[in-house]
């Protein structure tokens, strides 16, 4: 059975689920491309300090998001451990780099339990779709396209 | 398939049916009086006409109708295509081309002038049809015909003879001549949807009409094939709406059919001659009845049939071939052709006729553009990993004898080749480009009141399809500038000397990997003079420089030239070539001038076959590599401590031959580094960029120079101020392409981070 046949049955989705420092994320598995190894990235002239630069996949051009510093954390310090999801945000692939990929999690859209309201920054309830509690541990479910919205982009 | 989809399909038809007609034309205008051409710029516009009719487009329609009327007098030999004659179907194409335009984008087209043009045409037809019908109208109209301009030489010379005996002879023809026609359909006539039985009806409605079916060719049944055509009709028409009416009736299927028609006024033994099938008794008799007219008159028809007989047979056998020669033609690039367009000799055009023929059995195919892009991108792809591959090997691996290397080799030269053909599906000839340029040539040469003939070769040259398109804008600039300001007026030409038709050459070539395109005028070369005078006025240089002549005639290629009215008198027509040269070096080329005074000028371009790879040198700026386009770089070097000056608050300026240029630190500018670096310890690239302006463009280091194939930013990123694009190097790291344009701006204090927005919202 295919994944997307196996989507559409079991009325579930799939999730991959992250590391970013000592929070676990997770976003929707049919958004993610592939997942690689960090790769030393080159440098983009007045960017963003999240956007750590632009990397070749397969002679594409890849810009790497620092999903630690996009998401208000300290900045990633990129290492061979380090990994990059390869994900598509509409139109555009970018990478995340993550910590770690820990699990994929087949759930059901019942077990998405709403954002508490402890979060006080507009930007990160922007994203925030829910969390999940998986055998004691809190998940995020973040939207790629809230973490970069599509007007942002158009005005850079 | 939705209508609009058709539609689309009938422009880009009509795109090549115009090109096939200009060509046509243009070859007839050299002196090339091979039917078959005649019948291919007949074709085009017949074809345009026809579909045009189908999206009910009446403006083309009724254009191309004249149009076609006008070359059916030329087909037929009514009408000689001389040089008047030819100069206004060349209008005419124009106009065609703008009706088209018009058509499919909208817009609007210059009404005054297709009327005008419409009149001109009308009065070509008709002055021939005068002359042509003269034998069945009597007398009086036959005097204007005579006097006529458009009538002269070979074949056509108005005969001297008495109408008033003819028609004393013969009241009755004259009032209602008898046609005879034969019509053969082919089975193709009926599988496109035509009916006999229609055509006919329609035929009755012009006259009295008598019609006999030959069922001579239909086999037994048991042979007989169910889509096969082997009826023919022989009909006799009595009408006086002319044989233009009844060859209209047949419009749509003359391609498929074979069609005679003849007036029955003499013994008409010429046709019987190409008639597919046998007379008919009832037919004969009446032609044996017809009593003989005057000599001057039958020896008149005669040719006329004759050459009807000729024409028709000329016809129905190329017929079905012409349309496949005539894509081989468009299509193919044959040598023969080539000299065939210089030589222009009946003995090559027919050499090259045989040779389109013979490779007419090369299909072609159209394909989607992006379809090959995509393949363009997977083998720049391929050609990347191969690279990294390699030097990945080549670390690993120190002694380099082993049999992986070898192998690494031979994939590295079937890649090189797998590029190498790729590259070659998007190249196409320079022919378009080529031809538009004749227009140009023709509307200048118009407007100004020159006479200029346009000489292009190695139109089949072939390059990228991007710089194509993008070649036509300097181009046509450059040829307005030629016939403007290059060619002298005809007075002034001969009194030089010279013919007073003044010669542009347009050629293209391809050299060591890039195409090189010259464009020389016979005119009166760049008045050096004036130039540096006009150099000196404008502060340009100072007024004792001591300038090489390369180095004056390179000048107008600054800016300070950019208007006309400075060099000539005529104004508003002149376009800068600092424009044109900005334009080349966009395309990454360069382009240069050489002049002889009173003999003319010749610029040369050399551009890129492809924009999908850049030449670069590969420089490092705070630990980053970035590549600089060699086009933009005038020379590099290592600056002394001596020559560096600092100027105002944070400016420095390096002194280069006692002329002092801004120091713009790469570095800095991108943000890669929070202060200025020593410009002792790097390296200087002069640059020039858009105003002209020369900068020192300060790096770290130069790695080298590459060929690098261009990686777009923009679709998954965004677009980035002062990068042009990004590429990928042999280690597999990204290396970004310097915009040196916006560099070169952004040193002037203009700013280059419109995007700190992003970094504001994060």
């Amino acid at each position: 059975m295919t994944y997307a046949a196996k989507n559409l049955t079991t009325d579930g989705r799939e999730l991959i689920a992250f590391r970013v420092g000592d929070q676990e994320f997770c976003v929707n598995v049919m958004s993610v491309r592939e997942i690689r190894g960090w790769t030393p990235a080159t440098l983009m002239p007045h960017a963003p300090a999240y956007m750590l630069g632009i990397i070749n996949l397969r002679g594409a051009v890849l810009p790497i998001v620092d999903l630690s510093a996009r998401l208000g954390m300290k900045p990633a310090e990129p290492t061979v451990r380090h990994v990059i999801i390869v994900a598509q945000v509409k139109n555009q692939v970018v990478g995340l780099l993550v910590d770690a990929v820990s699990d994929i999690l087949t759930i059901t859209d019942d077990k998405i339990q709403p954002t508490p309201d402890v979060i006080s920054s507009e930007f990160e309830r922007s994203f925030a779709r829910g969390v999940l509690a998986i055998e004691g541990r809190l998940i995020c479910l973040i939207e790629l396209q809230s973490v970069f919205p599509q007007e942002e982009r158009e005005a850079a | 398939m939705d209508m609009n989809e058709i539609k689309e399909i009938f422009f880009q038809e009509c795109e090549e049916q115009l090109a096939e007609l200009e060509s046509g034309l243009l070859k007839l205008n050299d002196g090339d009086r091979d039917p078959e051409t005649v019948n291919a710029v007949f074709r085009a516009v017949h074809s345009i006409k026809g579909g045009a009719g189908a999206f009910g487009l009446d403006d083309l329609v009724s254009f191309a109708h004249v149009f076609e009327t006008t070359l059916d007098c030329v087909r037929s030999n009514r009408l000689d295509p001389g040089p008047e004659v030819l100069k206004v179907m060349l209008k005419s194409a124009d106009v065609l081309a703008d009706l088209t335009n018009a058509a499919r984008d909208g817009g609007s087209v210059d009404e005054a002038r297709s009327r005008q043009l419409i009149k001109e045409l009308e009065a070509l037809a008709n002055g021939e049809v005068l002359q042509a019908s003269a034998v069945a109208e009597p007398v009086v109209k036959a005097a204007p015909a005579v006097a006529a301009p458009v009538v002269n030489d070979e074949g056509f010379q108005p005969v001297a003879f008495s109408f008033d005996d003819f028609e004393a002879d013969e009241p009755a023809l004259m009032e209602m001549p008898t046609y005879e026609i034969v019509f053969k359909p082919k089975s193709d006539l009926y599988a496109k949807g035509n009916e006999a039985t229609l055509l006919l009806r329609d035929l009755s409605r012009l006259g009295d009409m008598s019609i006999h079916c030959d069922m001579d060719a239909l086999p037994t049944l048991d042979r007989l094939s169910p889509e096969s055509a082997y009826f023919s009709w022989k009909v006799s028409l009595k009408t006086d709406k002319g044989e233009d009416a009844i060859r209209t009736v047949f419009e749509f299927a003359e391609w498929d059919c074979d069609l005679e028609v003849s007036l029955v006024s003499d013994d008409a033994a010429a046709p019987s001659e190409e008639l597919p099938m046998q007379p008919v008794p009832f037919d004969l008799s009446i032609l044996d009845d017809e009593p003989a007219v005057s000599v001057g008159v039958i020896e008149e028809e005669e040719q006329l049939a004759a050459q009807q007989a000729i024409r028709d047979a000329a016809v129905s056998a190329a017929g079905t071939a012409s349309n496949v020669l005539q894509m081989a033609q468009s299509a193919t690039r044959t040598p023969a052709e080539k000299s065939a367009g210089a030589a222009a000799s009946a003995a090559a055009q027919s050499a090259a006729a045989q040779q389109a023929a013979a490779s007419a059995a090369t299909p072609t195919i159209r394909v989607d553009l992006d379809r090959v892009d995509r393949l363009i991108n997977l083998v720049g792809e391929l050609v990347i990993n191969q690279a990294m591959l390699s030097q990945s090997v080549i670390e690993n691996d120190a002694n380099g004898t082993s049999s992986i290397n070898m192998g690494l080799e031979e994939l590295q030269q079937l890649t090189r080749e797998i590029q190498d053909s790729v590259m070659a599906i998007r190249a196409q000839p320079v022919k378009p480009v080529f031809q538009r340029m004749s227009r140009i040539v023709r509307e200048i040469a118009d407007m100004t009141g020159k006479s200029v003939r346009l000489i292009t070769e190695g139109e089949n040259t072939e390059v990228d399809k991007t710089v194509i398109d993008k070649l036509a804008e300097p181009l046509t600039h450059m040829i307005r500038n030629a016939v403007d300001h290059g060619l002298e007026t005809p007075e002034k030409r001969l009194a030089a000397g010279k013919s007073a038709e003044g010669t542009v050459r347009l050629t293209a070539k391809h050299r060591s990997g890039r195409i090189v395109i010259e464009l020389a005028d016979d005119g009166a070369g760049i008045n050096r003079e004036k130039v540096r005078q006009k150099a000196i006025d404008n502060d340009l240089i100072a007024a004792d420089a001591n300038l090489s002549d390369e180095e004056i005639d390179n000048l107008i290629f600054h800016a300070g030239f950019s208007t006309a009215d400075k060099i000539s008198d005529i104004s508003g027509r002149g376009v800068g070539m600092d424009v044109v040269k900005r334009s080349i070096q966009a395309l990454g080329g360069r382009i240069n001038i050489s002049s002889k005074p009173g003999h003319g000028s010749v610029f040369i371009m050399s551009l890129p076959l492809t924009l999908a790879v850049l030449d670069g040198m590969v420089v490092t700026v705070a630990n980053q590599t970035l590549v600089v386009p060699l086009t933009a770089i005038v020379e590099t070097l290592q600056p002394e401590a001596a020559a560096i000056h600092s100027f105002g608050s944070n400016q420095r300026l390096i002194s280069i031959r006692n002329s002092f240029c801004p120091l713009v630190d790469v570095g800095r500018i991108l943000n890669f580094r929070a202060s200025q670096a020593n410009p002792v310890e790097g390296v200087a690239l002069l640059v020039e960029s858009e105003g002209g302006g020369q900068r020192a463009l300060m790096v770290d280091a130069i790695q080298g120079q590459r060929q690098v194939v261009i990686k777009s930013l923009e679709a998954n990123y965004t677009h980035v101020p002062g990068i042009a694009a990004a590429t990928i190097l042999g280690d597999g790291r990204v290396a970004l392409i310097l915009d040196v344009d916006t560099i070169v701006a952004a040193s002037r204090g203009q700013s280059l981070k419109p995007e700190m927005s992003l970094a504001a919202a994060g």
